[in-house]
């Protein structure tokens, strides 16, 4: 008698490593695109806020295209533009580049909203004290603007974690491609599915949690 | 640059990408609905009931803040059918939507109760409306003018991840477009098309929302 040939085998403590080698990766390419597109944000929304007129004719009108179109439009259209321009990117470096962009114009409306809650008067009163312009903008617009937009940055990163999922389209290999790997092999679906939507929940609760705490106190 | 463009195909396309981009709109129009009514459910349990009623809608608007949106779908596509519970693509699309929206809508719906002062309420109460009356007469219509903004904003991103039906085979607007770029190999000119019509639609979105409010609100 031949023996049968099994295709499927179950879910093992190895798939479980497996799934939080993904997860670093997912975090991994968060975390990059969230510093990155942060940094780009910031000088965005600090470009927006000063150059009101020539700002919003033509930064704005540019982030914009990144907040209208779908993020997995937006990727898939990249990753096969890149090879025109003869840039040779894997699916990392093409969805990280997408992302940061992404995040960035996300940012950069949160920043601009955080300049623009400093008072005049008060920024005034900084620069009449002799303080350089850039002097009021460490010390006073920068705490004080933060403070304002801090809960706002935070959903805006935790948006990005959470869309960072869709790098897996172009074939990078983090967490919920991991999982759709390893349902192909182990029909395992919905032990899976939660255990990978448990890594992302894991993740986000507390953060947004803890945003949403700092809001109400930083607004009593 | 050395790629020639072809955008004839893309243009002989064009009518059934636009007729798949009203299946877009409509997909995340009927979810809104759903998220609306389901949202203000939700933030009603869990502003005035305890126990697992609670419970669930606390785990329900959680669960969709916090995890991704392809997370959502998958899980009504794939995840349903480990059940034996096998939709179609649309089904799964409309229920992952609503899903969705309805948990983030929740919290704004939470925020706008939050926004009517409780004497509006003894006050109505005290004028001889029932319970049901001074909800539907003097804190909706109010709620509602403060969730409006994030309503308009929750159907811009309905259209957006209406985008990820093409993961999971159904033939909206980005699934339309995944067929024919496969069909042609013009992936870049199907799509920047594409990315073009979610442009217009979110744009038209947020004017038409802009002129209903002016109607509504006399904004």
């Amino acid at each position: 008698m031949q023996p049968t040939a099994t295709f499927f085998s179950g879910f093992t403590l190895n798939d479980l490593w497996f799934l939080g080698e993904a997860a670093l990766k997912s975090m991994w390419i968060s975390i990059l695109a969230i510093t990155f597109g942060s940094a780009m944000g910031v000088v965005f929304g600090w470009l927006l806020s000063v150059s009101r007129r020539a700002g919003a004719l033509t930064l704005a009108p540019v982030l914009d295209v990144f907040r209208s179109v779908p993020l997995i439009i937006q990727l898939v259209l990249f990753f096969n533009f890149a090879p025109m321009i003869g840039l040779r990117l894997n699916p990392f470096e093409a969805g990280l580049i997408v992302l940061v962009v992404y995040t960035s114009a996300n940012v950069a409306t949160v920043a601009q909203a955080g300049i623009e809650a400093v008072g005049g008067p008060m920024r005034r009163a900084a620069r009449s004290l002799g303080m350089s312009y850039w002097q009021d903008m460490r010390y006073v617009v920068w705490p004080i603007g933060l403070r304002a937009v801090f809960p706002a940055w935070i959903g805006v990163a935790l948006g990005v974690m959470k869309d960072s999922a869709l790098v897996s389209v172009l074939g990078y290999v983090e967490l919920l491609k991991a999982s759709q790997i390893l349902i192909t092999r182990t029909q395992e679906t919905f032990l899976i599915l939660a255990i990978a939507g448990a890594f992302y929940f894991a993740l986000s609760y507390p953060i947004s949690h803890y945003a949403a705490r700092l809001e109400k106190r930083w607004t009593q | 640059m050395d790629y020639n463009f072809h955008w004839k195909p893309v243009i002989k396309a064009l009518p059934e990408l636009l007729e798949a981009s009203l299946l877009t709109l409509q997909v995340a129009a009927i979810s809104i609905v759903f998220g609306i009514v389901i949202g203000l459910g939700l933030a009603l349990i869990r502003l005035h009931m305890t126990g697992p009623v609670k419970w669930l809608a606390s785990a329900w608007v959680e669960l969709a803040r916090n995890t991704p949106a392809l997370f959502q779908l998958f899980f009504f596509g794939f995840g349903l059918g480990s059940f034996g519970l096998h939709l179609s693509p649309y089904m799964i699309v409309l229920l992952a939507l609503s899903f969705n929206n309805a948990g983030y809508l929740a919290e704004n719906f939470r925020g706008g109760f939050g926004a009517v002062p409780e004497t509006q309420i003894r006050a109505s109460r005290s004028l001889g409306m029932t319970a049901f009356q001074a909800y539907t007469r003097i804190v909706i219509p109010q709620v509602l003018r403060i969730v409006y903004l994030p309503i308009t904003n929750q159907m811009v991103w309905a259209v957006l991840i209406s985008s990820l039906g093409m993961l999971v085979g159904f033939r909206e607007l980005s699934g339309e477009t995944q067929f024919f770029a496969s069909k042609t190999f013009r992936i870049f000119e199907y799509f920047a098309v594409t990315a073009v019509i979610y442009y217009v639609i979110v744009k038209l979105i947020l004017g038409a929302s802009r002129l209903l409010a002016v109607r509504l609100f006399r904004y």
